[in-house]
């Protein structure tokens, strides 16, 4: 099918431009968007308070980097993270996996599940700490529960919706109902599985973040809330860098298991 | 037929009855503490109290206006950013550049920042959920609108019509589709920005009175505002759906 334009169909990621000029462009823009927000604050049209300089805000990482704050508060918020992310993984994707191909769990779990999904499940939180308190466990708990339900959408929809040859194949070569699991469907249905997984990182760090800010502790939300709190605009603004550079690694390391995973796929090849 | 079709909802509905009795077993036979899972009926109960004290109404009115206020203002910027950026070479390569440069941060990151720039009142919490549901409705916008048949374009220009003509006649409605799921992407994220700026900044909306009810240990009536927003979410969710395949019945 034709592109709208024609420059930009030669490349396959969606936000890139398919030429050299349009790149240099884009680097240009960017340069003079840093620029000018630090000659901004230095002629004193933006006030340090508001929006720190580039300069002050590295300035600040760089300091919490050598106190050793910046480690800290990276290092709770991806433990916390990941022990949410991997614990509603190892639940939702079996889950996911029973819904799909058992009837009688779909029967059960599909109505409660498209009750879940929608929901904005942060307002559950008040509910979490009554019955957490304000610890790990409340933090965590949020974060399983803000996660799972794509997770387990994703791998039923996957393992429901496999070819029927593939079924009756694997049926006529005589598999068993366990080895259908382990290699047929988890094996088919992987695409859509790391698509909940792809889908629910990024809440798991939206959801961590706003748990660190809501409830203290450590961890880059709760810095990002002192600093509001102190008016102290630059750790405000590096731990909004941190939460930026975690977001965007998160996302590339995703993109890159994903390619490795999953390389005798035809949508690798494709 | 029509009873079938009743029974079958009904029987549909049965696991959610079925967690409902164990929540009001659980307390009952001592397996939870009352107090954490108060019964359905006292939360029922709590629940009408706070609609006749007006209570429940008044923040209710307060979260959807600022909903409806970002989320109006998110749609209009976003589809016409999305759409200038799949059209403009340039445009893209400078003030995508910018865009995509913030794209990896989550919103509610932002909403210290929102404090900080504009106070501890509506206006922070509706650009909030405005920065927080532009992200998605710009991506769907721009990808609807580059995935546009090149044809259709030579044909509105061949008939004559001009370049704004033809972004509006012809591009924006095949984009459409992408730019109504778009959409629905953003009203889940703009219901978790609402509740988390107000959890943050307070003042008025659900938010706020969850916490508000839950730090003066009135449970029943926390579990009843947090049953609201839960149905408001799920309610606006279904609705949309029903609207986006009402507007898009054109297409086969």
């Amino acid at each position: 099918m034709a592109r709208l334009s024609g420059s930009e169909a030669k490349s396959g990621n969606r936000f890139n431009a398919g030429s050299w000029q349009l790149d240099a462009v884009r680097i240009i823009t960017a340069a003079a968007f840093f620029v000018v927000w630090e000659a901004g604050t230095r002629v004193g049209a933006l006030s340090e308070f508001v929006l720190p300089a580039p300069s002050v805000i590295l300035r600040q990482l760089w300091d919490e980097l050598l106190s050793g704050k910046l480690t800290m508060d990276v290092q709770a918020t991806l433990v916390r993270l990941f022990t949410g992310f991997l614990i509603a993984a190892a639940i939702g994707i079996p889950l996911g996996i029973l819904v799909g191909r058992v009837k009688i769990i779909r029967w059960f779990c599909d109505p409660l599940i498209s009750l879940a999904l929608p929901l904005p499940q942060i307002a559950f939180l008040p509910i979490i700490v009554l019955w957490f308190g304000v610890g790990d466990t409340a933090k965590i708990t949020l974060i399983v529960f803000s996660t799972i339900f794509p997770i387990v959408v994703h791998t039923a929809a996957g393992t429901q919706a496999i070819d029927k040859l593939i079924v009756w194949s694997a049926e006529s070569l005589g598999v068993s109902r366990y080895g259908f699991i382990w290699q047929i469907a988890v094996p088919a249905a992987m695409p859509q599985i790391f698509t909940g997984l792809q889908i629910a990182l990024p809440i798991a760090l939206i959801t961590t973040i706003v748990v660190e800010m809501l409830m203290g502790g450590s961890g880059i939300g709760s810095s990002i809330i002192n600093g509001m709190r102190m008016s102290d605009s630059p750790e405000l603004f590096s731990g909004i860098v941190m939460v930026a550079l975690v977001g965007y690694a998160l996302a590339k390391i995703m993109e890159f298991i994903r390619k490795a995973l999953l390389t005798w796929h035809q949508e690798t090849a494709a | 037929m029509r009873m079938n079709s009743v029974c079958s909802a009904l029987l549909r509905f049965v696991p959610v009855f079925l967690v409902a009795a164990v929540w009001e077993v659980l307390p009952r036979i001592g397996m939870v503490r009352p107090e954490f899972a108060p019964s359905l009926e006292k939360i029922g109960s709590a629940w009408l109290e706070l609609i006749a004290s007006g209570e429940l109404p008044y923040h209710a009115a307060a979260s959807l206006t600022n909903l409806v206020i970002g989320l109006t203002s998110s749609i209009c910027v976003g589809v016409l950013l999305g759409l200038m950026m799949a059209w403009h070479p340039i445009f893209n390569a400078t003030a995508g550049t910018l865009l995509q440069m913030t794209f990896p941060i989550p919103r509610s990151a932002f909403v210290p920042v929102m404090i900080l720039w504009l106070g501890l009142g509506p206006a922070s919490k509706i650009a909030a959920i405005f920065s927080g549901s532009l992200l998605p409705i710009i991506v769907s916008a721009y990808n609807g609108a580059r995935g546009i048949d090149r044809v259709l374009i030579w044909s509105a220009y061949s008939f004559g019509a001009t370049p704004r003509r033809t972004l509006w006649q012809v591009v924006l409605p095949a984009a459409l589709p992408d730019i109504l799921s778009g959409v629905r992407n953003a009203i889940s994220i703009a219901f978790i920005l609402m509740v988390t700026s107000e959890f943050l900044i307070g003042g008025r909306g659900l938010g706020y009175l969850i916490s508000f009810l839950g730090d003066a240990g009135s449970y029943a009536a926390m579990f009843a505002v947090v049953a609201t927003v839960a149905a408001l979410g799920f309610l606006v969710d279904r609705g949309y759906l029903k609207l986006m395949q009402w507007v898009l019945r054109w297409r086969d």
